[in-house]
């Protein structure tokens, strides 16, 4: 008997070698891979499907989830203003904007990048950027570029001009996109404080969330908002853009492992659970209050769970994605619902209250509820008391510039060139007035 | 001649103008409108914004019948359109002094 244990020890003991020898393995690699990297054809071909995933977010998807909530009169000017986003801010992306998010900044380098990829100088066929093609992360992240100033227009709709749209876009994505990026995924301060923002929390959904709440005062309350009749004018086009927006975000979160590995795989389970949870969380919330369920609450609450889980799918386990989701699908219904009601501002399609309060609730429980073993940090659950109140600091920072810097913008305009219709473009509808279009 | 102006229940239509074309009517024209009457409205809820909707689809029928009958086309109608629920429609009655078919120049009872 004793001799077996010794046996067993010594078997043990020398798999206990082979596994240490097999892990030192891969950390050989990647350090040679630091020096010279390699493409990982498997991380390249999930890339590739990434960005295209998160593409079909903004086109069809928020544009057909936007749109089917507008009334009649405005539908094609809401998926213009979609459109036209996606499209200017591939060139905007491509001029300047990946430069400033993701390139070295010198003195700046904590607060922006530089101007050293301006015009996507030095990305050729062979650049490449960790273990993909910089041409692929750089378009993988042009569409987080495109879809960022898109989730805006959900507050703005049915009264903003479609010129100075274009103009606020354009230097929105400069201005406020492209350094908050900078700030936790381009070597900024954020990043450097341990901000755990896996894919988005606060660069896409807080930023955007505040920004839509700060056009919406700033434009002021749609004619009629509060006495008209401004039911949606198709809500079978919402849910459509719901359900693509779920699809879509899978190359959103998965996709933010920039591999395909088994942190893309824990992200994508994270994502779909917090997703799920979150839509009957509304769904339940409306039951309970108005005493029947919405085919609109439930679509809406699973935005407000993919928002959520957006900066915590890296970092989370499923028991915690159940309860981000859950508790975003509360907080975002009461937000979308009696707060906006009781402050009176008209934020359209819920930009803040499912963005900006998802994004909120997703990037603090992040800090409550990472899992060392899954992301490398550990959050309160687990002893590290301090990762919640830096996540607060990345949830305040991004507030701040957000909020300032779009409402310099947009009074700038307001002053320059007007940023509202006048009062009968904006009763005869938007599609006919600015564009000489109708549904029929 | 008589014009027959029925509004009714949109899900109706199929059952009245079976019970129409039973009696030898041919032809009858139909149009979607709103309205209402005692049924009122309903509201609906949008993210917490309740609106009251007045209006209710319905279904209005116009048939224009030979007088003697007119008794008869008003029967079938009601009888294929009634649920005995409110917002079941109404029926209206009013002479019509002269009607042409356009293909054929035929008029009054030979045009219907």
């Amino acid at each position: 008997m004793k001799f077996n244990h010794l046996k067993r020890l010594a078997a043990l003991a020398s798999a206990a070698t082979a596994v240490s020898l097999l892990t030192a393995l891969p950390a050989f690699a990647q350090e040679a891979a630091a020096e010279a990297p390699k493409l990982d054809t498997g991380d390249t071909a999930w890339m590739l499907t990434s960005t295209a995933l998160v593409l079909m977010m903004t086109v069809p998807g928020l544009a057909c989830f936007y749109a089917g909530m507008v009334r009649k009169k405005n539908v094609l000017s809401v998926m213009m203003k979609i459109f036209a986003t996606c499209c200017l801010m591939t060139i905007m992306w491509m001029v300047v904007g990946y430069s400033l998010a993701f390139t070295e900044g010198g003195d700046w380098n904590a607060y922006l990048g530089g101007f050293s990829k301006v015009f996507l100088a030095g990305m050729g066929k062979e650049s490449m950027s960790g273990t993909i093609p910089e041409s692929v992360f750089m378009t993988f992240q042009m569409t987080f570029a495109i879809i960022t100033p898109a989730l805006i227009v959900g507050a703005i709709v049915d009264r903003m001009k479609f010129s100075t749209l274009l103009v606020f876009m354009a230097i929105w994505v400069v201005v406020v996109y492209a350094p908050i990026t900078h700030w936790v995924w381009g070597g900024g301060f954020l990043g450097d404080d341990g901000v755990l923002d896996f894919a988005g929390g606060t660069v896409v959904h807080i930023n955007a969330g505040i920004a839509g709440l700060v056009a919406a005062i700033v434009l002021g309350r749609r004619k009629g908002y509060g006495q008209e009749n401004m039911a949606p004018y198709n809500l079978t086009l919402t849910v459509i853009g719901a359900s693509l927006l779920w699809v879509g975000w899978f190359g959103f979160n998965a996709g933010s492992a920039v591999a395909a590995n088994g942190s893309a795989g824990m992200a994508m389970a994270v994502t779909q659970i917090a997703t799920a949870a979150a839509a009957l969380a509304w769904m339940f919330s409306e039951w309970l209050v108005h005493g029947k369920p919405s085919v609109l609450g439930i679509a809406s609450g699973a935005v407000a769970g993919l928002v959520a889980i957006t900066p915590a799918s890296g970092f989370v386990d499923p028991k915690g994605a159940l309860i981000i989701g859950l508790a975003a699908g509360v907080g975002c219904y009461i937000f979308s619902t009696g707060v906006k009601r009781a402050l009176g501002y008209d934020d359209s399609l819920d930009v803040f209250g499912v963005h900006a309060v998802g994004g909120i609730i997703g990037a603090i429980l992040t800090g409550v509820f990472a899992v060392e073993a899954i992301g490398g940090t550990a959050g309160l659950l687990e002893g590290n008391f301090a990762q919640v109140p830096i996540q607060v600091w990345g949830v305040i920072a991004t507030i701040v510039w957000s909020g300032v810097a779009t409402f310099v913008i947009l009074i700038v305009l307001k002053v320059i060139m007007g940023i509202r219709v006048s009062e009968p473009q904006e009763v005869e509808g938007l599609d006919l007035a600015l564009h000489d279009e109708s549904l029929h | 001649m008589k014009l027959i102006t029925a509004i009714i229940k949109p899900f109706k239509l199929e059952e009245v103008r079976a019970a129409l074309t039973d009696l030898g009517l041919q032809g009858m024209t139909v149009t979607e409108v709103k309205g209402y009457g005692r049924q009122k409205g309903h509201t609906e809820i949008y993210r917490g914004a309740e609106y009251a909707v007045n209006f209710l689809p319905k279904i209005k029928i116009e048939i224009v019948v030979p007088s003697a009958q007119v008794d008869k086309a008003l029967e079938a109608i009601q009888s294929a359109a009634k649920t005995g629920q409110i917002g079941d429609g109404k029926i209206f009655v009013s002479p019509i002094e002269h009607t042409v078919r356009i293909r054929t120049g035929e008029s009054d009872d030979n045009a219907l």
